[in-house]
């Protein structure tokens, strides 16, 4: 072991936290009596939070590629890192609750914290076998995450249309690799960033750089591969879908930024073909909301969507200073938005008929108040988080010259208002109905806190603006 | 002073939504009072205003330095009487009996925190803030329509409310951002980008920007053809917030054209000064002969809606006609505008109160059922004829006020279209005298032969308003100075 190989290990220690957590909760999930099992859960929570401490420790380090250049140490990995925990954490809490009566459920926790390892492998990747190796532990992991109910046709639906389609873009990943490294003749993103630039423009170039997107792309459930998104958010479990809705699409879109930040623009028209990807997924998300009137699956389509938005501040990168700014405090509003939408579904014991939410404002005043509050968030009414990274990311589509792209977002946003106005509209108008019971306290707690956080992030913008202002993608 | 002024009723709204819904009592008193803090803060405003012509009593706070954003507030002679009017009609309209559908809680709750969001966009003064309590209206607006408006119908209208005004205030958001990204350093204050003027008067940015305030701004007016939100809105709505909605939220668009377009862009200004001035005369005339031809009440009054804002979009159109001369005639006009929204807001304010209390006696807003009310209700009979002539222009009364200001300043500038402009005046007074005249004269039908009078909550409420209908028609002066002080520095020297 060199010297730089013990630095490196000291920039890893969340991950090898995580990683030796999920060991030490697989083996009391094996030893541990059935009624234990959910001890899991406050192992989990407390690994969580101690990856989530030292991640906090390495805050002030300057960007850095670390691991013989191949992980990331930078302003975005890091916050995909606390996001990614954070979202986790969250589940975590869903999850105690809604596994209650599951007899043995104590590895499902190892295999969350594996979940949310490849999420955060995403993040930081600088090279590209990392990248496979982090979308693929980042899939496998969730795909048996999407079965965990195992008596359920839906889950299991849900978990074999996304075990499919990420057999396919993981593939596609894996072949889009094997070209990049046949035309740069390296792997690292420092080194392809030499030698794809050197090489010129080329249709290999540009199927290899399609298939690498088309692996990203599956992981944030953007077009073409998106149409697990809405399966898994009606047929998992529900604390599941609200992780595998957020975790990975965190992970992915900076994974996309700093991929997209190695390749030469002269030699391939990057720019265009994300502008038309993120187009593509905003519309197609919102329009296959409309129709929805199960809650989960509408609320799967609106993540379609939000990748979309999100996709926005990819166009922008290296045009516009707002666009890392942006993208990052996307992700911050998203991640806490989607929380609190899915833990309202989650406290309603996975409530999902739209016409169970009726007059709901006064059987659950507070619930429908989360509820309204994310979805106004998600629609980007301010002073909520959502709006102001709508702002953001209008603004740095606009400033790179894509002001088209923030026209179509506008109009998207405009038809967005009416799947959203069908569940929160006859929430609050509608005579009640039967008051719905709800999973249990802890569940309920951490989607207020969630729906709390969606209104003091929007108030309090100016110190994450200020740390994203900063950051840079390390190289 | 102008913080306390805004976030009082937002503060009240938390409170009330922790009462429980059976203390109906307590929770309309307590919003009562709440609502008196603007009010009179206003009023003490008033006295420290000195008409500078700049903004004046001004509260700032870094709130997002990192994207130029600050919590900036202040008012000057245009925002001061708007805000003002403002708490007025919203102590008014809380004080206004309404059916609450055994949720005062929520109805209280949020009436006060669209207060809070009305009376932001007219006192902030940073784009930000300005569009965060713009867009904020929205929300409650929608939230009252449909929860207490008029059976199922009225969920449609407050969808059709809300798509159309986000559908807007997303154009005006992208235009804020054009106007922010060509800042330099890049800033949200209006203060600082009055000052820079930072798009050029023409060019393709500077007119998209325009054009994106432009639509919010006539959408929300509304003007013709951007109106069909309107009627159904209006006409499903609870009175109290028909008179917020007519009263107030209208207002910002107008208010918007000065504030934003006429400071921040006159040169782009001048350029679509005359389609704007088309559009007002086309929307006077157009909404006066609609109005006329509707039986139904509140579908009149909605129509004149449309049929006066036009006349204060004329009078703004009129005073960013040109960018030198005139000086006298255009901030006539401007001056005419500003007091058109204040009586306006009053005068419609009213009717719609009024209309809510036909609609609680008979649960019907069909002109042509009624007839001699006079007989039994002598008070609802004055406070109508009051607001309607008010509405029509009579002198003495606020509305010929602000009219004739209106007209005389558009002459100076374009006499063609004020005197096509005239020929509304001359339908809205057929369209008033014909109502007044169906509903409470003639002979009285049988089923209303026991229609009770106004009860004193009614009249105070409509008293409030109509009072100053008559105090600005008699003695204008202490409303003109202050306004005037604003529109001529807004005119140029």
């Amino acid at each position: 072991m060199g010297p730089e190989m013990l630095t490196s290990v000291e920039h890893l220690v969340p991950e090898l936290a995580l990683l030796a957590g999920s060991v030490v909760i697989l083996v009391f999930a094996l030893f541990a009596p059935r009624r234990w099992q959910s001890g899991a859960a406050s192992i989990a929570l407390g690994v969580l939070v101690g990856a989530g401490l030292l991640t906090v420790a390495m805050l002030g380090q300057p960007p850095t590629l670390t691991f013989f250049g191949t992980y990331a140490i930078d302003t975005p990995a890091l916050l995909a890192k606390l996001l990614i925990l954070g979202i986790t954490a969250v589940t975590v809490v869903f999850s105690r609750e809604w596994f209650r009566t599951d007899a043995r459920h104590g590895e499902y926790y190892t295999l969350l914290l594996l979940s949310a390892l490849g999420a955060i492998l995403l993040a930081g990747a600088a090279d590209l076998m990392e990248l496979i190796l982090a979308a693929v532990l980042s899939s496998a992991t969730g795909f048996v995450l999407a079965a965990y109910h195992r008596q359920s046709k839906a889950s299991g639906e849900a978990a074999i249309k996304y075990y499919l389609l990420g057999a396919l873009a993981n593939g596609a990943m894996l072949y889009g690799v094997a070209f990049l490294f046949g035309l740069a003749a390296s792997t690292s993103f420092p080194a392809l960033r030499v030698g794809l630039a050197a090489g010129g423009a080329g249709w290999v170039l540009g199927i290899a750089v399609a298939l690498v997107m088309l692996g990203l792309a599956f992981k944030m459930a953007a077009v073409p591969v998106h149409a697990w998104m809405p399966d898994v958010a009606e047929g998992a479990p529900a604390p599941v879908a609200a992780f595998l809705t957020a975790a990975a699409k965190v992970g992915a879109l900076v994974a996309l930024a700093r991929f997209m930040w190695i390749l030469p623009e002269a030699g391939i028209a990057w720019r265009p073909l994300v502008a038309v990807l993120a187009a593509a997924t905003m519309t197609l998300g919102n329009l296959a909301a409309l129709w929805q009137d199960d809650v989960r699956r509408m609320l799967g389509w609106s993540a379609v969507s939000q990748t979309g938005y999100g996709l926005m501040a990819l166009v922008a990168l290296g045009r516009s200073e707002l666009a890392l700014p942006a993208l990052l405090f996307f992700l911050v509003a998203y991640a806490v938005g989607n929380m609190a939408a899915f833990g309202v579904v989650v406290v309603l014991r996975g409530l999902s008929d739209r016409a169970a939410y009726r007059g709901l404002a006064r059987t659950r005043p507070l619930l429908t108040a989360a509820l309204v509050v994310s979805f106004l968030s998600f629609i980007g009414i301010p002073p909520l988080a959502g709006f102001t990274a709508k702002l953001a990311l209008f603004g740095a589509a606009i400033d790179a010259g894509y002001a088209w792209l923030a026209v179509l977002a506008v109009a998207n946003t405009v038809v967005s208002v009416a799947y959203y106005a069908r569940v929160m509209g006859p929430a609050f108008f509608a005579p009640p109905g039967e008051r719905p019971a709800i999973l249990g306290p802890w569940a309920a707690v951490g989607t207020g806190v969630c729906a709390v956080g969606v209104v003091v992030i929007g108030l309090a913008a100016e110190p994450f603006l200020r740390w994203f202002q900063a950051a840079v993608l390390a190289s | 002073m102008l913080t306390v002024t805004i976030f009082v009723p937002l503060l009240g709204a938390l409170i009330v939504s922790l009462l429980p819904n059976h203390r109906e009592r307590l929770i309309r008193r307590f919003a009562l009072g709440t609502a008196l803090v603007p009010l009179a803060a206003l009023v003490l405003a008033w006295q420290r205003f000195e008409g500078t012509g700049g903004f004046e009593q001004v509260e700032a706070v870094p709130w997002i330095p990192t994207l130029g954003v600050g919590y900036v507030v202040g008012l000057d002679g245009i925002s001061l009487p708007l805000a003002a009017m403002t708490a007025l009609i919203f102590l008014a309209a809380l004080l206004y009996p309404v059916d609450l559908r055994g949720r005062p809680r929520e109805y209280f709750a949020l009436f006060l925190f669209l207060e809070t969001a009305s009376l932001g966009v007219f006192l902030a003064l940073d784009l930000f803030l300005f569009y965060v309590f713009w867009d904020l209206t929205l929300v409650g607006m929608y939230f009252l329509i449909g929860g207490w408006g008029h059976g199922e119908a009225a969920r449609r209208s407050a969808l059709k409310f809300f798509l159309y005004t986000l559908a807007a205030s997303l154009a005006m958001l992208l235009a804020i951002l054009g106007l922010y990204l060509s800042s330099d350093p890049h800033t949200f204050a209006m203060a600082e980008i009055i000052r820079q003027q930072p798009l050029p008067a023409a060019g393709w940015l500077s007119t998209l920007v325009f054009i994106g305030f432009a639509l919010a701004f006539l959408v929300k007016a509304p003007l013709v053809p951007f109106h069909t939100w309107l009627p159904p809105a209006h006409v499903d709505a609870p009175a109290p917030v028909s008179a917020v909605l007519a009263g107030v939220l209208l207002k910002m668009g107008i208010y918007g054209f000065i504030r934003i377009l006429l400071a921040m862009m006159p040169k782009t200004f001048e350029r679509f000064a005359l389609p704007l001035a088309i559009l007002a005369v086309v929307s006077i005339v157009y909404g006066a002969l609609v109005a006329l031809a509707q039986g139904n009440l509140k579908r009149r009054i909605a129509y004149t809606s449309v049929n006066h804002m036009g006349y204060a979009m004329l009078g703004v159109a009129a005073a960013g006609a040109v960018l030198v001369g005139h000086e006298g005639a255009r901030a006539l006009a401007l001056t005419g505008a500003t007091v058109e929204m204040v009586a306006h807001g009053l005068i419609t304010g009213a009717l719609f109160l009024i209309s809510g209390s036909v609609w609680t006696r008979s649960e019907t807003y069909e002109i042509g059922q009624f007839g001699g009310l006079v007989a039994r209700a002598p008070a609802l009979t004055l406070a109508t004829a009051v607001a309607a002539f008010a509405s029509l222009g009579l002198p003495g009364l606020a509305g010929f006020v602000a009219e004739f200001q209106i007209f005389v300043g558009t002459f100076g500038v374009y006499p063609w279209l004020a005197a096509i402009g005239l020929l509304g005046i001359l339908i809205t007074a057929a369209l008033f005298l014909q109502m007044l005249q169906q509903m409470f004269l003639g002979s009285l039908p049988e089923r209303w032969q026991a229609w009770p009078e106004l009860r004193p909550a009614e009249i105070a409420a409509l008293g409030g308003l109509l009072v100053f209908v008559v105090l600005i028609g008699v003695i204008p002066a202490w409303l003109l100075d202050v306004i005037d002080s604003s529109a001529r520095a807004l005119v140029g020297p």
